[in-house]
């Protein structure tokens, strides 16, 4: 197998506070491979934003990061100095918030912010620069480019502002885009474009997407890979099919049961009793534990690390060798509504 | 069995007024902006059903919610709720009577609940505004069976909002809606600001109380799979109107307006049934100067020159030339 475009190794972010160290990613580990986009959901809090600042180097005190590597290509980022990693953001890792206007600049043409960018990043002449602009609006689908590209980002409708941080995020031709909540803001149905748009062009163009996201719907349609995250931990990854239809940790089958569908029954939502623990109050072992209706003694004492179960890596004890028995197919410690 | 609805809208209308002001208005030369947000909207719920409005963000729904629970003025058409006409001169005491049994329920579980109030006096401020419980005591008392009702501690009644999830602060919000002995509520878009496993136990306990205390429901919200899960009755709303309504049943196995097919393609197939899609065109059009005829026609692949020009009434619940001339396709098999 060729390297990952990234690759990420028992990350821990911390926040010092005067109550002490609290521990909001803890020994967090995944590769994304070129081409391949990684979907990571969990609810809030579950440290999904964190860990993608993490890669971009926007940890700011009083959080930092406090052990573990992260790998671009081979080469270790997470310990660059400043300068070196603001070349990194933009030319090599592109980026996509939830809110466009946090990527544009309001008092600047949008032509002129992706010019720029490219020629930041890529040796061209000014004038390719804007013919690679116009390219790329014509491509993310903006009606006459060749006039748009001189707007200003407020003249562009939501959906249509999305689509400009996106040839943003790709005009320098990174290796990995970090896309984090992109459609949540856009009305349901621009959603649908805009996550086709961006699996369209990363697969053409090789580019490795971390898509950070709450919505499983996003990530069924987009994500080659899973992560699930609860607690600043991975509970479970694998091919999405797999993690979608046959989750095997406790907390994935509560997540994917929680989720109304068009397909499933109309009446019947599976419920997770109780909720996220506060980061204060991450309980000893498995950090799901108070939560799981399967929880063993060892659950308490112990806390589980990846094991890998057929196409997932799953940490929780049950598929550990001693567990007490088979785990139930319905998702154990989830009650089902009457 | 028919009931007489609980709820009456009929030909709801409701405008607002977005020019820029006078003076600025008038050495630009521009006319006054009026932007219809309600356009002649009717639909009843019968006690003890849910009537989910869905539709994209502008569309009305908030409006609507709003002119129903009697935060709005509506510019025309009327609300009657168990037959009493809710404006107007005539029935104020029958009014004020049944006020007390219509809550709401917002989005933004945060905004909604004052932070400087003790929970139990958020619960309790009702049960003593509409005379419930008179002393101290049984309003207190009252106020713990409601908390206990919806899955909290009557102990959390000495604690302040902050001090709770989001998750746990609608159910303090639903809490509120029922302290009155309510039984009509208008829920605005409920969950959309919760993650879906706390979504999915918040919906769980609305329909648990509906079954419980046989509520009636306006429910609002976006999301087609989650309407899906609470809905009798569906309305589905573009720009200001109703294109068609429809039992729950119904509308999802057998869309007839092609805004609503559009709606139902774009929600993802966390099944992976393969189930056939079309991507959707086009963003909303601005509500300021909404396109002539069908409001749809810009977006629909099925428009021709009578949607550019007139605008379709509904007929048995659907507002479409297409579909009152038959020119609507064979639905897929799937759903
Ligand atoms: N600046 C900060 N100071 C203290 N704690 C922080 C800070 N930023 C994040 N955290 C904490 O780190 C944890 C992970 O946060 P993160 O933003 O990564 O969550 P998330 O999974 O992206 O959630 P969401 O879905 O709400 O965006 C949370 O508990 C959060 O409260
Ligand atoms: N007070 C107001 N003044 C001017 N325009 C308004 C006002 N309230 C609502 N509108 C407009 O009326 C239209 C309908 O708004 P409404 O809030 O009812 O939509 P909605 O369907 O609830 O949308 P969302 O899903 O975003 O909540 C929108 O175009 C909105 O901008
Ligand atoms: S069974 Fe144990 S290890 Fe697995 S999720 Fe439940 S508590 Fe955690
Ligand atoms: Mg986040
Ligand atoms: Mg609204």
């Amino acid at each position: 197998m060729s390297r990952p475009v990234l690759s990420i190794r028992d990350l821990k972010v911390e926040f010092v506070t005067r109550r002490g160290v609290l521990r909001a990613i803890d020994g967090v580990s995944f590769d994304i491979a070129r081409g391949e986009v990684l979907g990571v959901v969990g609810e809030s809090g579950a440290g999904k934003s964190l860990t993608g600042s993490a890669v971009i180097g926007l940890i700011d005190p009083p959080g930092r990061i406090a052990g573990g590597e992260i790998l671009l290509n081979g080469e270790r980022i997470d310990d660059l100095p400043a300068a070196a990693m603001r070349e990194i953001r933009g030319r090599r890792i592109g980026m996509v918030f939830q809110d466009p206007l946090t990527s544009l600049n309001p008092l600047y043409r949008v032509g002129d912010q992706i010019t720029e960018t490219i020629l930041a990043h890529l040796d061209v002449s000014a004038a390719e620069a804007r013919r690679r602009a116009i390219d790329l609006l014509k491509e993310v689908g903006i009606p006459a480019a060749e006039r748009r590209i001189d707007g200003y980002p407020h003249e562009f409708p939501g959906g249509m502002r999305q689509r400009v941080v996106l040839a943003l995020a790709l005009c320098a031709e990174p290796d990995l885009v970090i896309a984090d909540e992109p459609t949540t803001a856009l009305d349901v149905s621009v959603q649908a474009q805009i996550i086709a748009l961006l699996r369209r062009l990363c697969a053409e163009r090789g580019t490795a997407v971390m898509l950070i996201t709450h919505d499983m719907g996003v990530i069924a349609e987009t994500a080659d890979r899973v992560a699930v995250m609860y607690a600043g931990r991975v509970a479970e990854i694998g091919p999405v099919r797999a993690v979608v239809k046959d989750p095997l940790h406790p907390y994935a089958k509560g997540l994917m049961g929680s989720i109304p569908t068009l397909e499933g029954a109309a009446d019947r939502l599976v419920q997770i009793p109780g909720s996220m623990p506060r980061l204060n109050a991450i309980p000893r072992g498995c950090a799901f534990r108070p939560r799981c209706g399967s929880a063993f003694a060892r659950c308490h004492i112990e806390r589980p690390e990846p094991l890998r179960v057929g196409e997932h890596d799953v940490a929780c004890f049950l598929y550990a060798q001693g567990a007490p028995a088979e785990p139930a197919a319905a998702g154990p410690g989830t009650e089902a509504r009457r | 069995m028919t009931e007489f609805p609980l709820i009456e809208v009929t030909d709801l209308r409701r405008t607002f007024d977005v020019s820029k002001p006078w003076l600025e208005r008038t050495l630009a030369r521009e006319s006054r902006q009026l932007l219809k947000a309600v356009d002649g909207v009717s639909f009843h719920i019968r006690k003890g059903e849910t009537f989910a409005l869905v539709g994209e963000s502008g569309s009305g729904k908030s409006t609507v919610a709003r002119m129903v629970v009697g935060l709005l003025e509506p510019s025309g058409g009327e609300v009657r709720i168990a037959g009493v006409p809710m404006t107007g001169g005539s029935h104020a005491a029958e009014r004020r009577r049944l006020r007390r049994r219509i809550q709401m329920i917002f989005q933004d579980p945060f905004a909604s609940l004052d932070p400087r109030w003790r929970v139990g006096d958020i619960i309790g401020e009702p049960i003593r505004a509409f005379g419930v419980a008179e002393n101290r005591r049984d309003v207190t008392a009252r106020a713990g069976e409601l908390l206990r009702l919806v899955g909290l501690d009557p102990a959390d009644a000495q604690k302040f909002p902050h001090e709770f999830s989001g998750g746990q602060r609608q159910r303090i919000a639903i809490a509120r809606a029922l302290a009155a002995d309510s039984d009509f509520i208008v829920c605005d878009e409920p969950t959309s600001a919760l993650d879906v496993s706390v979504q999915a136990q918040i919906l769980n306990l609305m329909r648990d109380l509906q079954d419980r205390l046989g509520l009636t429901y306006l429910f609002i919200s976006h999301n087609l799979a989650v309407v899906r899960h609470m809905a009798t009755t569906i309305g589905v709303m573009y720009l200001g109107r109703l294109v068609e309504v429809a039992p729950a049943r119904q509308l999802f196995a057998a869309p007839r307006h092609p805004y609503t097919r559009m709606l139902l393609d774009a929600v993802p197939d966390l099944a992976m049934s393969g189930r056939p899609r079309t991507p959707v065109q086009g963003e909303i059009p601005s509500p300021i100067s909404p396109p002539s005829g069908c409001t749809f026609h810009p977006r629909c692949g099925l428009a021709n020159d009578r949607c550019r020009a007139e605008a379709p009434a509904p007929i048995d619940g659907v507002a479409c030339h297409a579909v009152a001339e038959g020119r609507v396709p064979e639905l897929r098999a799937s759903a």
